[in-house]
């Protein structure tokens, strides 16, 4: 059984590995410096007649390739945990219809990745489930329709403005180890459960300036829930903050007395090349931490090139309709900390 | 705000975010909206002129000024459209900005936009709902004013 740590944290008694990853990414991503690290390239619609249904053909595909890559039958995956950006989550429910796995959907804007193997991992440590999958999605397409304005519509976007990658990850986590005995399987070691933040940044174009302070927030709590200090960590590999946001945090921080600038990165900055790929703040999306972390953090962290690593995967709680009815923008982080 | 960020006040972020959000560079896109804005006029003047042309008018008559002016409108909404639906107009508007959204073509665009995103909803609810989610507040305010303005016209007039 988990073990609660100081207000947020909790530190898992028995090993959940990561025994496998999946994403895949739409034509801009691959362009991008992780290009090839992701294991498979779609068009944006997935030759699909909406962006609604490529969204779903992409988690589908995700999942149907993990469940490929692990050669297990679906009967024996107790869970899938899912979420996406769309209303109710309606990529995750198109895309897993047709899986026959028990479903949860889940959503936590851009920190659904990180929210969803943090509940698979502490129902996995309760010993009520052993094999779970937790999957997220994100397109560029359907979100700008969803949160923005038709795609077609011509205007200009401001510097701190972020774009959402299109792309799907997935994990395969288990209480048993898969693979030859001597290889080693990274896994979830403890996980924050973080608060939602208000600091009354009312720009939309400003994900990065609405989230860091929930970044910092489940960072500082974490790290003075379990008595570490930021050295602790090999990376602290934050979700979506983007240039800006990642500026910000990396200030907040220091405030509070915790230097983790050498120590930082963000999926947002990593994913695009920001000057030639014109994505301004960098990228975002609960598909931008999930491709990120699936790829090029998954083989980093097999390879042995980093052995303890802290997914701080951050969203912003909005929705189109808050926005209109003048409501605070509010903000979300959940940490998990992984080792190998 | 949580007791987690203790050393920080919504009033000292509000500065911090200020400082690191980089902003717009107001006098580059003011220079491309002019080029751009102007460059969508001259093509309309152009369009204009030619109606008036000898050859023109030899194959379809004289035009009065009226009726050049709302074919130059037709020709320009017709273009916007176009480029619209050929997935130009959005890139015109990434470096041109408002110099692409004012003229007439960015109104056609406002329209044709929503109304391609929103095919796939349907014709009634989709496309004819949707239509004029960005123009819409355009026109019913542009009318409104018309008819105010029009008012104190007729008022002062008297």
């Amino acid at each position: 059984m988990a073990v609660k740590f100081g207000k947020q944290s909790y530190k898992l008694s028995g090993r959940i590995y990561i025994n496998e990853t999946a994403c895949i990414v739409g034509p801009r991503e691959k362009e991008g410096p992780l290009g090839e690290y992701f294991d498979q390239v779609e068009r944006e619609d997935y030759g699909e007649d909406t962006w609604e249904k490529g969204e779903a053909h992409y988690i589908e595909a995700t999942f149907n390739k993990l469940m490929g890559k692990i050669s297990l039958d679906t009967k024996q995956i107790d869970c899938v945990f899912s979420g996406d950006l769309l209303n109710q989550c309606m990529a995750s429910a198109i895309g897993l219809k047709n899986s026959n796995v028990p479903f949860l959907g889940l959503y936590g804007a851009c920190s659904t990745m990180a929210e969803s193997m943090l509940c698979a991992s502490l129902c996995m440590d309760s010993n009520a489930m052993t094999d779970t999958i937790a999957i997220t999605s994100s397109n560029f397409c359907s979100a700008e329709k969803q949160y923005r304005f038709p795609l077609e519509l011509g205007g200009q976007r401001t510097p701190t403005s972020q774009w959402t990658v299109t792309a799907s990850g997935a994990v395969y986590l288990s209480c048993n180890k898969s693979g030859a005995v001597e290889e080693l399987k990274p896994y979830i070691e403890s996980v924050t459960i973080g608060k939602i933040e208000n600091y009354k940044i009312n720009d939309v174009n400003n994900m990065g300036a609405v989230m860091a302070p929930a970044c910092a927030s489940t960072i500082l709590s974490h790290l003075r829930d379990l008595s570490r200090t930021p050295d602790y960590y090999d990376l602290i590999l934050t979700g979506d903050l983007g240039y800006t946001g990642s500026k910000i945090l990396l200030e907040i921080m220091s405030m509070h007395g915790n230097d983790i600038s050498t120590r930082h990165n963000d999926c947002g900055k990593m994913i695009f090349d920001s000057a030639s790929q014109d994505t301004k703040s960098g990228g975002s999306g609960c598909g931008c931490a999930a491709a990120v972390f699936t790829s090029y953090i998954y083989k980093l962290l097999k390879n042995l090139n980093l052995r303890r690593v802290l997914f701080v995967a951050t969203g912003a709680l909005i929705s189109p309709v808050m926005v209109k009815q003048g409501e605070d923008l509010l903000a979300i982080s959940h940490g998990i900390s992984i080792e190998i | 705000m949580s007791d987690n960020l203790d050393k920080l006040t919504v009033k000292q972020y509000q500065k911090i975010s200020d400082s690191n959000s980089g902003k717009s560079n107001i006098v580059k896109n003011c220079i491309m909206a002019f080029i751009f804005g102007g460059l969508i006029c001259t093509i309309a003047q152009g369009y204009s002129d030619l109606l008036a042309s000898k050859p023109v008018v030899r194959v379809i008559g004289i035009l009065d000024e009226k009726s050049i002016g709302a074919l130059t409108v037709l020709f320009m909404v017709f273009l916007g459209s176009l480029l619209t639906a050929l997935n130009v107009y959005d890139c015109i508007g990434t470096v041109a900005g408002a110099g692409s959204i004012v003229p007439i073509t960015g109104f056609a665009n406002s329209v044709v936009s929503p109304a391609m995103e929103y095919r796939s909803e349907g014709l009634i609810l989709g496309v004819g709902a949707q239509m004029f989610q960005v123009a819409g507040p355009v026109l019913v305010y542009g009318t409104a004013s018309s008819v105010l303005v029009g008012l104190i016209y007729y008022l002062v007039k008297i």
